[in-house]
């Protein structure tokens, strides 16, 4: 109950409830459903019912024949079948064939819970558009369903709640910014995308657009890359993170670049055939990390170094301003 | 669609990320130069490939990828499917070509 009030709180009255409401009517049986199906033909015996029921620990199958749904047997029929003695019996003989009561795949679990307390059955076999046997819904599934869906929609209003709807509002001082420091390895690949992908989730924790930290993540990697790559011995990215504007340094001490006008041909590229094959070396590198940013500017002398300075300047829409819709319900 | 509706149709093995398959499913990217991928795909892609190796999940987690689908049964080492694992990626595998892969995808309406 208490997490109930929290969920209001974090969304607001009317959008949780609205959630919810849209949770119940909306959600097929498909998403809902049992598929890893069991099932039997109506000539098993009585029998291999019970083995199947015990081994599963469930309380009834469908029964298919032809490649058709033309029954359903129960622990019920079970226990009929036992008070007659007549578990060498064809299933056929004791199960329910005539008005079945089934679900469909795309009908939504309101309508299937409906059919539950109407007829009070404890299962339903599911039919697709084609009348084919699909799956199978009890109300336990739904109940579960309707259970993770919940826990997934508090998890969503704890992340709105926890991430500014402003960048940098969670900060404030006559001159923020914020640096960030990765030593990154030469040849580490495994480790490749790291920085980046810290970069990332730093620029989202204080309030940055998924567009903003996107392009950043982007030209970050490539030059993450190239370092680990084309390095002697490694080197630095460097991430200044200001309200207005997001500068990203990845420097090294050598080899150099000879022709750095050359090197930023699309598809010129000087990777070995190894570093090829697994997918680098593409000689697009630099055209990426252009295109994702402001403004980029490198510097290179065989022999000392490079140093590739990429500036992004935050637009309004991409610090979240103007945005109205987000500010809601916080 | 989502990644789990796909996976069922396609008849994929999940080798991680069986609690990501909600996920929403608005295109997909095929190319193994991981450059191409990190210009190309879009956040809710399918990233159809061949390559295997652990920098895929940073790629992937990058740019938020609905999934990636490695074709033709390639075997994917440990190290990445530990690294998919703790980054939440969901690694499917096809064991069809990526011709074929992708043939099934569009007629599903990808």
């Amino acid at each position: 109950m208490k997490r109930q009030i929290a969920l209001l709180g974090l969304m607001g009255r009317g959008g949780a409830l609205s959630k919810i409401h849209e949770l119940i009517r909306e959600l097929p049986v498909s998403r809902v459903m049992t598929t890893a199906l069991l099932t039997l033909p109506p000539d098993a015996t009585m029998m291999q019912l019970k083995e199947l029921l015990r081994e599963h620990h469930i309380s009834g199958v469908p029964v298919v024949g032809g490649g058709r749904l033309v029954g359903v047997v129960s622990i019920e029929d079970l226990i009929h079948a036992l008070e007659v003695q007549r578990l060498d019996a064809p299933i056929r003989e004791f199960m329910t064939s005539e008005g079945l009561v089934t679900a469909h795949a795309q009908e939504p679990v309101m309508e299937a819970l409906r059919r539950f307390e109407q007829m009070g059955i404890g299962r339903m076999p599911v039919l697709d558009a084609r009348q084919k046997l699909v799956g199978i819904i009890t109300r336990g599934d739904i109940t579960l369903a309707l259970l993770r869906a919940l826990q997934e929609l508090y998890t969503e209003a704890e992340t709105i709640q926890d991430r500014p709807q402003h960048f940098f509002d969670a900060l404030e001082s006559e001159n923020t910014s914020l640096q960030l420091r990765y030593r990154i390895e030469k040849g580490d690949f495994a480790l490749g995308g790291d920085a980046s992908g810290k970069i990332k989730r730093a620029l989202l924790r204080i309030g940055a657009s998924p567009q903003l930290a996107r392009r950043v993540a982007i030209a970050t990697y490539e030059a993450e890359m190239n370092l680990i790559i084309h390095s002697d011995d490694g080197g630095l990215v460097l991430a200044d993170i200001q309200p207005t504007t997001i500068t990203v340094v990845a420097q090294d001490s050598g080899p150099g670049i000879a022709d750095v006008e050359l090197a930023k041909q699309p598809g010129y590229s000087t990777a070995t055939p190894e570093v090829r094959e697994m997918g680098f070396g593409a000689g697009m590198g630099l055209t990426n990390i252009e295109r994702c940013t402001d403004k980029m500017s490198i510097w290179s002398a065989v022999g000392v170094g490079t140093r590739l300075q990429m500036t992004f300047l935050v637009s309004p829409e991409e610090s979240g301003e103007g945005d109205e819709e987000t500010g809601q319900g916080a | 669609m989502n990644v789990g509706e796909i996976v069922e149709h396609l008849g994929l093995q999940v080798l991680t990320g069986t609690d990501h398959l909600d996920g929403e499913v608005s295109g997909g990217y095929v190319a193994d130069l991981l450059s191409c991928v990190m210009a190309g795909a879009e956040a809710g892609d399918l990233w159809i490939t061949l390559q295997t190796h652990a920098n895929i999940v940073a790629v992937a987690s990058l740019l938020n990828v609905a999934a990636i689908v490695v074709a033709e049964s390639a075997p994917v080492p440990e190290s990445t499917l530990t690294k998919a694992a703790e980054q939440g990626v969901v690694i499917l595998s096809s064991s069809q070509p990526v011709y074929e892969t992708v043939s099934r995808l569009a007629a599903l309406g990808v």
